[in-house]
């Protein structure tokens, strides 16, 4: 099964996937604590879309977009802990200096272009930005990425038809959590498999087990290779589950407790970590130092951000228009 | 100087800065092998061919998101919505993103994009396709909004919007496609910001811009026969205003007149008048008067549509109103 795959990519999957997880148990603490405030929408459970994918993309010619469920991607993308965490804290050292908050995560230098806020607004700037791609001949693919939510915008409908009538290379991941909020996304859908949304644009669709990064992991590298060679889009819903309520806000107490431990069994850091261990590739103890590197990263991201300095009051009038 | 149409100024601002730079490029509804539903684009998609020369389905939505991702990503959009009117429909994607993207990464990224069309009353097309828009679109921060009335500005400002690095709204119109006016063979800019005085006068400011500026110079040829000698501000941006030149003018003629072809209500003309009273309180010989357009839908029959709009007549008397001559 992982025979294709690097020991050192299956192990770096592993540990980006354990960051994420880190990373969210301590925003959420944080968030209880008053030291973040408004919407927070926590990636808990999902972790092995966002690792997988970016895996299977090169971020210097790549793009990667999603909507406002964003710290989980800007972590896979190599952003920076502590510029994302001060950025949740409002701090004039946040990725967006202090301006946008969890939802609006951006990183123009790691092809990171958010973090969007309204649901499924990303779907036609992501296919603009493969436009552009195709416009340069520059070789680039863009990955965006989408909840179940998100799928039955108009917004996402024009991408696609446009998309394939100008082959653009893009793949469209809807991470389908199968809550839309409060609602099963079953009671809002036409259809229960997203995968065959493509099909009316005559874009390729496939369903894929989102809790194993591996199977996200190979299945995204091939639409990736499909876009990047033949400019050709495609449609991957990956099956996933969010362990947290909608946003912080949220008790979930439109699901059982025993739907979230169905899924918390088949959580995907304890897929990768069994796999590993089984084939030889892991052992405990470096599964431990992991954990306490991690610790120690989000640690000091959160001291970045408690240290750093409130934004001054003129920088509210600035990054409004480029000069 | 030749006299060219405002269709063929806007025609020529696309042409020479797609020649200029390679990364502008066009997108909309028929603008390539249709020429352009008002033939705006006419011959662009024969000289530069369809990968920079688009047409699109009918998404507005869709394609106006196209345009901001592709902007993001470097390149220089034009984006033609067929009209504002339709516009409507991505009014999200403008409002939302193209006009914050930069302020919620912190400052980085430009936004170097165009989005132009027919705004405003036309004849004899109703409620949804006779309307002007602007507001929409002055009211958010992080665009920039222009509204040329003559060729020679609509050339200017498209090629100065073609070159901002920012989101730039250009309000056009329908029944000023054809209007004529001198455009020069060599190359200018008009700056984006700027407003023109395009008739100086001493007894009253009249402030306006797109359309309405024809109206208002007919009303003040009429004026200027009975000894009233108008002063005529075209506004030109919308966003950012030039206040400068619209305080210096009613320095000058201490009464002011805003004549806006939208509705009375939380419009650019009712900000302008407030900002006229509250600027030059202390040198008004009179209050600002406000001609907008009646505050209705638009009526299909002829005789109504007009008489919803700012005229030659409702212009003469709210110029007489603030010089106390009334009947």
């Amino acid at each position: 099964m992982a025979k294709e795959i690097s020991k050192n990519l299956l192990k770096k999957m592993l540990y980006d996937m354990m960051l994420i997880r880190h990373f969210e148990e301590k925003a959420g603490q944080m968030y209880g604590l008053k030291k973040i405030g408004g919407f927070c929408h926590l990636y808990n459970g999902e972790e092995a879309v966002a690792v997988g994918s970016v895996a299977a993309i090169d971020l210097k010619k790549d793009y990667l977009l999603t909507g406002y469920r964003d710290h989980g991607h800007a972590l896979a993308c190599g952003m920076d802990p502590k510029s994302i965490m001060a950025e949740l804290f409002g701090k004039i050292t946040g990725c967006s200096r202090g301006k946008g908050g969890s939802m609006h995560l951006f990183d123009a230098e790691k092809h990171f272009l958010g973090g969007n806020g309204i649901v499924g607004a990303q779907i036609p700037i992501a296919t603009g930005v493969a436009f552009a791609q195709k416009y340069r001949n520059d070789g680039g693919v863009t990955l965006c990425f989408f909840g179940d939510g998100a799928i039955h915008q108009g917004a996402f409908h024009e991408s696609l038809n446009m998309a394939k009538i100008w082959n653009l290379p893009i793949v469209y991941i809807c991470e389908n959590n199968q809550w839309g909020m409060g609602t099963n996304f079953r009671k809002v859908s036409s259809v229960d498999d997203f995968s065959l949304l493509g099909t009316a644009y005559g874009i390729p669709g496939q369903q894929i087990n989102g809790m194993d990064v591996i199977e996200v992991y190979q299945e995204v590298s091939k639409a990736v290779e499909q876009a990047r060679l033949s400019g050709l889009p495609s449609l991957i819903e990956a099956r996933t589950y969010r362990y947290k309520g909608h946003s912080m806000s949220d008790p979930a107490k439109y699901r059982t407790k025993e739907e979230v431990e169905e899924y918390r069994k088949q959580d995907p850091i304890l897929i990768l970590k069994d796999t590993l261990m089984k084939e030889g590739i892991l052992t405990e103890k470096e599964y431990e130092k992991y954990d306490s590197q991690i610790q120690a990263i989000v640690d000091e991201a959160v001291d970045f951000a408690e240290k750093s300095e409130e934004p001054a009051l003129h920088t509210m009038y600035e990054d409004i228009l480029a000069e | 100087m030749p006299v060219i149409t405002y269709r063929e100024a806007l025609n020529q601002a696309l042409d020479e800065e797609m020649a200029r730079d390679e990364s502008v490029f066009l997108i909309g509804e028929e603008v390539g092998e249709y020429n352009g539903a008002y033939k705006v684009s006419k011959g662009l998609l024969d000289k530069y061919g369809p990968r920079r020369v688009i047409d699109t389905p009918i998404t507005e939505l869709g394609f106006t998101g196209i345009g901001v991702g592709a902007a993001m990503a470097g390149l220089r959009p034009v984006v033609e919505w067929m009209t504002h009117n339709f516009a409507l429909l991505a009014l999200d994607q403008v409002v939302n993103n193209a006009a914050k993207m930069r302020y919620m990464s912190g400052g980085q990224f430009k936004l170097p994009i165009v989005f132009r069309g027919p705004n405003g009353p036309a004849e004899y097309l109703a409620a949804q396709h006779s309307q002007a828009l602007q507001t929409y679109w002055a009211h958010v921060p992080g665009i920039k909004v222009v509204a040329p009335a003559t060729p020679y500005d609509a050339k200017g400002l498209l090629k100065s919007a073609i070159r901002d690095d920012n989101p730039v709204v250009v309000l056009e119109g329908e029944l000023m496609y054809s209007w004529k006016g001198e455009v020069p063979e060599e190359e200018y800019l008009v700056p984006i910001g700027k407003a023109d005085v395009k008739r100086e006068g001493t007894d009253v400011t009249i402030v306006t811009y797109s359309k309405p500026l024809k109206v208002v110079q007919e009303a003040a040829d009429l004026l200027a026969q009975e000894g009233i000698q108008v002063e005529i501000v075209d506004l030109r941006t919308l966003r950012p205003l030039d206040e400068e030149t619209v305080y210096r003018s009613v320095g000058k003629t201490n009464r002011a007149v805003v004549v806006d072809e939208s509705w009375p209500v939380v419009s650019v003309g009712s900000y302008v008048a407030w900002l006229i009273s509250k600027n030059c309180f202390d040198v008004l010989d009179a209050q600002v008067e406000l001609v907008a357009s009646e505050d209705i839908p638009m009526p299909y029959n002829h005789a109504l549509e007009l008489a919803a709009q700012p005229s030659v007549s409702k212009v003469i008397t709210a110029v007489k109103k603030v010089l106390y001559l009334g009947e």
